[in-house]
């Protein structure tokens, strides 16, 4: 019987994401809508993904170069496994369930918000595609916002290691960079970026999908933010598995 | 004139209308009324299509809506206006921006045209040197008219009102009664209002259904209204006043 309720939410979810793809009333407000989404999940999120990015690059780096006290391991080994658990991970995953929690509530919380406030029934009664309008902005935004994110958190990430090594006297700088260029695998960014554009698409439909399908009152709001994070959180590591284990292995 | 025959609601195995049969008239306010949880917010929202019904039909000037396909419907809802209890102003869009969004969104008229149409209906509901503040910098009276304002923006044939006046203080309410009346027959629309309020019954009620546990329970007008004979909707009116008076 447990297993009713989830296959439920994956069938609305499904008609959801229907009801969000159709035709847009007009394309210039929808357009005005993308960017101004942009401006709210992407360009907001820089600060946050920028301190992020900054002192784990620089832990991975510290701890790396703590636990390769070997002589015969090079020091721009270091270089080379921060890049690779940046690139790899840290960036595309981590950076992506720490914008479920930011972008995510935002998300949800505000279709909620409308929901409650009957301000989505306002745009059903004028014969307003309400799902469109308010999810397929968010959505589209996050595709093209969080790859972007990604590749500056990957570069922000590598230079806080960089830094870290150079003042702790760790890691030489030039040590440092021959090892962020040593046996580059080209299609690790792309990797990377599929499944970070992934997981942008799975932060905004999941986040709208808990918000509009909100009952009740403000309490009822800020548990489907909650909901919104977990699930979205649970879904990523899921996908990030699944996508892993089919590209990498 | 819109019909409902036999509108059926229900609601996770609870039957919430249970076949109701009314007629609301074009040009006149027509009043749904009843106690808290009676049924109003379920019934109009089942009349105006924001829920679908379990039973019966309704019809807008004889077109049946249940046989209306997707297109059509939207076709429709470009004639309909609502306010609901809460006002449900975008809060992310000033006064004007609020008015101007069916316009935005279902005209071709140039910004200038839909600038000058927003506030010709803001005018219309008193509302002047407001256009750039947000729904919250409002009171709840200003809010109201600016919803009026918004549902009236794209000519509306048929007005849905939720409780429009709920939650405001008497004066306010009765500004808020007499422009939904005026507007009403200013453009011949026809208009559908819930309220609990008695007050509103006698100051602009035309046409009035009142409706108990899902069932209309009476059907009149605001002169007959005293002496319907109706037990239930005689104790509705008697709890109102005796409300009234212990306020005095
Ligand atoms: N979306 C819904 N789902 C389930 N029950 C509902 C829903 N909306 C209203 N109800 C129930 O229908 C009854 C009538 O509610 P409503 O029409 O809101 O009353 P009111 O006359 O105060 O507007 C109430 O008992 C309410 O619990
Ligand atoms: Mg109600």
């Amino acid at each position: 019987m447990f297993l009713l309720k989830p296959i439920n939410h994956i069938g609305q979810y499904t008609l959801f994401l229907g009801q969000t793809l159709r035709k847009p009333e007009k394309w210039n407000v929808f357009g005005r809508n993308i960017l101004a989404e942009i401006d709210k999940v992407g360009v907001d999120s820089l600060g946050i993904v920028t301190l992020i990015s900054l002192f784990v690059g620089a832990v991975i780096t510290i701890q790396t170069a703590n636990n390769l006290d070997n002589p015969f391991i090079p020091t721009y080994t270091v270089g080379f496994a921060a890049r690779e658990c940046i690139i790899l991970e840290f960036s595309p995953t981590i950076i992506c369930l720490v914008l479920a929690g930011k972008v995510g509530s935002n998300i949800s919380s505000e279709i909620g918000t409308m929901r409650i406030t009957e301000q989505i029934d306002a745009l059903d009664i004028m014969g307003v595609n309400s799902a469109g309008y308010l999810a397929a902005p968010k959505i589209i935004a996050m595709i093209i916002s969080v790859p972007l994110l990604v590749i500056y958190s990957i570069a922000i990430g590598i230079y806080g290691g960089y830094l870290a090594g150079k003042f702790t006297g760790l890691v030489p700088p030039d040590d440092f960079i021959y090892g962020i260029h040593f046996s580059l695998k080209p299609h690790y960014i792309p990797y990377s970026l599929f499944k970070s554009t992934i997981f942008g698409f799975i932060i905004a439909s999941i986040s709208s999908y808990c918000g509009y399908y909100t009952k009740g009152g403000a309490l009822e709001v800020g548990k489907s933010s909650t909901t919104a994070v977990v699930i979205s959180s649970i879904v990523i590591l899921m996908f990030n598995l699944v996508i892993t284990q089919l590209i990498l292995s | 004139m819109i019909e409902a025959q036999g509108v059926v609601k229900i609601f996770g195995g609870r039957t919430i209308l249970h076949g109701i049969d009314a007629t609301f008239e074009t040009g006149k306010t027509n009043l749904i009324i009843g106690k808290s949880g009676s049924g109003k917010t379920v019934l109009l929202k089942s009349l105006v299509g924001l829920y679908d019904i379990d039973g019966g039909d309704i019809h807008y000037d004889g077109r049946s809506t249940i046989s209306l396909n997707r297109k059509q419907k939207d076709q429709l809802r470009r004639e309909v206006g609502m306010l609901f209890q809460g006002s449900a102003l975008f809060d992310s869009k000033t006064v004007e921006e609020n008015v101007r969004f069916p316009l935005d969104m279902f005209t071709d008229m140039s910004l200038e045209e839909r600038r000058e149409r927003a506030n010709f209906c803001l005018q219309r509901v008193n509302i002047i040197n407001s256009n750039h503040l947000y729904p919250s910098e409002i009171s709840g009276g200003m809010q109201k008219r600016v919803a009026i304002a918004r549902a009236i923006a794209l000519n509306p044939k048929y007005l849905f009102c939720d409780e429009p006046n709920s939650g405001l203080d008497p004066v306010t309410a009765s500004v808020i009664d007499e422009l939904i009346s005026e507007i009403t027959k200013e453009y011949g629309i026809t208009t559908i209002m819930n309220t609990h309020d008695m007050n509103s019954v006698f100051s602009i009620g035309e046409k009035i259904i009142f409706i108990s546990e899902g069932n209309k329970a009476w059907e009149g007008s605001s002169d007959t209204i005293v002496d319907s004979g109706c037990q239930q909707l005689e104790e509705f009116i008697h709890t109102t006043r005796n409300i009234v008076k212990h306020l005095k």
